[in-house]
């Protein structure tokens, strides 16, 4: 067997021992870096969502594959930025002010991780301020906004907002998603996408980086 | 004899005890209010300041236990006795704080507004098997920081039932507060009289917000009930198994009881809960699943153990319209719950997760309620024995209709549902328009809200509680409250 294929085949089992290996394998055998990313680890994880998706396997199965993901990715990520190869792209995810429900955000962070983006997670609780910040400072491509309340939604709108005055503006996208929240008022407040939940945040997010 | 489901022993209820005791000890829980880790380091834990982290000892715990309230009682808004909370008595009230109402002509959901609100008060307040009203709405006419007093200033206006509510922040637990004395006429009084009960939520696992802390303490210093409403999540953020879901709800709920109990010892506490098994297909929390009501029947047994008066979040459902799993879930709740014994049981009108409220489900829950009330009366007999003489009768009059045993229990034997509930003969129901659930629930709210009669609550006390709210809406930019809210 292909060993593109085989990596693919022990992430979807959740192998991140073997995974590891196999990268290293594939490195020492000096197929492109690129190829392995898209062709193994990448291709065995787009195979999990869908049968998360179509509810084949469960949250922990998407889960230790995408554990499996960042073993090989370890291996993988100073090989990716020796090419040059832009990585998958920058996310910086947080609860807004006033609101203190993570469970969701963590789980879209998680995923989105296994989708193999970088995540820096401010946490619950978040100033509009502190999000756009982090994004510049981490030269995110997304904030990822959630909020759980009636109550805290308008944050987001302040997010928005404040990213519209900025130079930076347009460069920054920004994702929403939380019980409350809607596509319509996704659409309301002027923010990019909104996704219903962590598999839809992965496909959201794909797309407004061009994935 | 009063039928009751059991799902643990005490023997599993001991161990699940004496492990939560053990990882308040050496877990210990993160507190994130410096008065209450103070507060605990004065009581012998040990505290780590920069961590926000408490080790709680079993003397401590011991200590907390000993002064819980074993019953309590809530009185309506005119101060009449309406809930005593002790042993099997059970309540019920509607599920608090959703984000949406269910519109019945679009079958659509929506941001709920003042005027949605004033509906469901009037509706809340007929509905006879629902004992209390909960601030169920949050209006989205009014700025974000009133709304949770918004709610229940108009609660308080318009329905006369006892409060289920809760507090978003900590600054609006100052004139939930003060609307509550207003209608009681003291501080005083309103401690006599318990007009509303709090919510107030750890976060699983282990962890207290300083929100949610800072209401557990303020309503101690005020003697306002609070129900802890601690939510595991089996497989997520507490074990997969009910057993170890239940270690992580004691642990939480004892946390509780020592961060309330030491600020005010004897301040009224109900054992409550809103736990759920995590969907790991959907990534959801169902309410409806039967794991769920099993765990909430299992910890109210915990809650029994102790002595201690008991909550859930149980009859309610996941479905998103009045639809047959709305009725399934929420009847087999409601069922479980007051078998169990929960002393005041959360859910009805409730859909979608705890996030959607409708007033043609609460209509129906309220019917639901009504068997099961009926239900935990139990078989007994009433002038059963000797059987001879009724039978006799029957043989000579052919039946029993008018019976003076039939007339006199008639009423006390049979529930009665009201129209919401089918029970006509095909050929009559067609003839009466073939309706829907949805359809007669639907007739009954225009017709509970036609014949809404308005709250004894004096003129002048109205004037009072609109007086207060007003000046709060002010201090958030808003200078006249929204049409309609009288
Ligand atoms: C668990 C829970 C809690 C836990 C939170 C623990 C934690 N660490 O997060 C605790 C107990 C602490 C809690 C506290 C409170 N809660 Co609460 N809580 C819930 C509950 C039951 C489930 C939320 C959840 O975790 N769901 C599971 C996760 C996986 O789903 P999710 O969060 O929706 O996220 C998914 C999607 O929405 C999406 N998503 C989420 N974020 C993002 C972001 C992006 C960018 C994208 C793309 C997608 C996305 O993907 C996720 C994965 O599928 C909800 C009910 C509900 N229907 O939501 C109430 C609920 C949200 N809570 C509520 C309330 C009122 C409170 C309190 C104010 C109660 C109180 N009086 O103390 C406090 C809040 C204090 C504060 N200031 O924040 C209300 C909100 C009412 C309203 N109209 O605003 C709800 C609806 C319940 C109710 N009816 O009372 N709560």
């Amino acid at each position: 067997m292909n060993i593109l294929t085989q990596i693919s085949e022990n992430l979807q089992k959740g192998n991140d021992e073997l995974v590891e290996a196999l990268t290293q394998e594939a490195i020492a055998k000096n197929l492109p870096p690129k190829d392995i990313l898209d062709h193994g680890l990448i291709a065995g994880m787009n195979i999990i969502s869908d049968q998360f998706k179509a509810h084949e396997i469960f949250l922990p199965d998407v889960l230790l594959a995408a554990k499996a993901m960042y073993a090989g990715m370890n291996v993988l990520k100073p090989l990716l930025i020796k090419d040059k190869i832009p990585s998958r792209g920058k996310v910086v995810m947080g609860t807004v002010q006033g609101d203190l429900h993570d469970i969701g955000k963590n789980l879209v962070s998680i995923m989105l991780q296994g989708a193999g983006y970088e995540i820096i997670d401010l946490g619950n609780d978040v100033s509009p301020e502190q999000f756009i910040e982090a994004a510049k400072t981490e030269n995110a491509n997304i904030i990822g906004m959630s909020a759980l309340l009636t109550t805290t939604m308008p944050v987001m709108k302040k997010v928005v907002a404040l990213l519209k005055e900025q130079a930076s503006a347009g460069a920054i996208k920004t994702v929403v998603g939380g019980a409350p929240v809607n596509r319509e008022f996704a659409q309301e407040i002027g923010a990019d996408a909104y996704g219903f939940d962590a598999a839809n945040a992965v496909e959201i997010v794909n797309k407004l980086s061009g994935h | 004899m009063r039928p009751t489901v059991k799902f643990l022993n005490n023997e599993l209820i001991e161990k699940i005890i004496s492990e939560a005791r053990e990882l308040l000890c050496v877990l210990g829980a993160e507190i994130h209010n410096d008065t209450i880790l103070s507060m605990l380091a004065d009581h012998g834990a040990k505290i780590n300041c920069g961590k926000k982290h408490a080790f709680f000892t079993q003397d401590i715990i011991d200590k907390s236990l000993s002064t819980v309230p074993h019953s309590f009682k809530l009185y309506d808004v005119l101060g009449n006795e309406t809930h005593h909370f002790h042993d099997y008595n059970v309540h019920f009230t509607p599920g608090s704080a959703a984000i949406t109402i269910l519109d019945y002509k679009t079958q659509k959901i929506a941001k709920p507004s003042t005027i949605d609100y004033v509906n469901y008060a009037k509706v809340i307040n007929q509905l006879t098997n629902i004992a209390s009203q909960s601030t169920a709405l949050i209006p989205a006419d009014v700025p974000e920081n009133i709304s949770d007093s918004y709610r229940l200033y108009l609660s308080l206006m318009l329905c006369e039932k006892p409060v289920v509510t809760g507090a978003f922040t900590i600054e609006a637990f100052a004139i939930m507060k003060e609307l509550q004395i207003a209608v009681r006429g003291s501080e005083k009084a309103l401690a006599e009289k318990p007009l509303a009960i709090f919510s107030c939520c750890p976060t699983s696992p282990l962890k207290w917000s300083d929100v949610t802390s800072q209401n557990v303490i303020d309503c101690a210093r005020h003697s306002i009930p609070v129900e802890f409403i601690s939510m595991p999540l089996s497989g997520f953020m507490a074990p997969v198994t009910l057993v170890g879901t239940l270690i992580s709800h004691t642990a939480e709920t004892l946390s509780g009881i020592v961060i309330s109990q030491l600020s005010h010892p004897g301040t009224p506490v109900l054992y409550g809960g809103s736990p759920a098994i995590f969907d790991m297909r959907y990534e959801t929390t169902p309410m409806g699943a039967i794991e769920t009501m099993m765990i909430d029947c299992a910890y109210n047994e915990i809650g029994k153990y102790f002595g201690f008066p008991t909550q859930g979040y149980i009859s309610l459902s996941d479905a998103k319209l009045l639809d047959a799993q709305a009725g399934c879930e929420s009847s087999m709740g409601a069922m479980l719950a007051a078998l169990a014994g929960i002393n005041n049981i959360s859910g009805p009108g409730m859909l979608d997760f705890e996030s959607c409220q409708s007033l043609e489900k609460l209509v129906l829950d309220n019917e639901i309620c009504g068997m099961v009330l009926r239900m935990i009366k139990g078989i007994e007999s009433r002038e059963d024995f000797p059987a001879l003489p009724l039978f006799e009768e029957l043989l000579k009059e052919k039946h029993l209709l008018i019976a003076k045993h039939t007339r006199k229990f008639l009423r006390t034997e049979h529930y009665f549902p009201g129209t919401v509930i089918d029970r006509a003969n095909r050929a009559r129901w067609e003839s009466e328009g073939a309706t829907t659930l949805w359809e007669r629930a639907h007739q009954n709210v225009l017709r509970l809200l036609k014949q809404y009669t308005p709250s004894a609550l004096p003129d002048s006390v109205k004037k009072d509680l609109t007086d207060l709210m007003q000046q709060e809406a002010r201090r958030y930019g808003m200078n006249t409250l929204p049409e309609g809210c009288l």
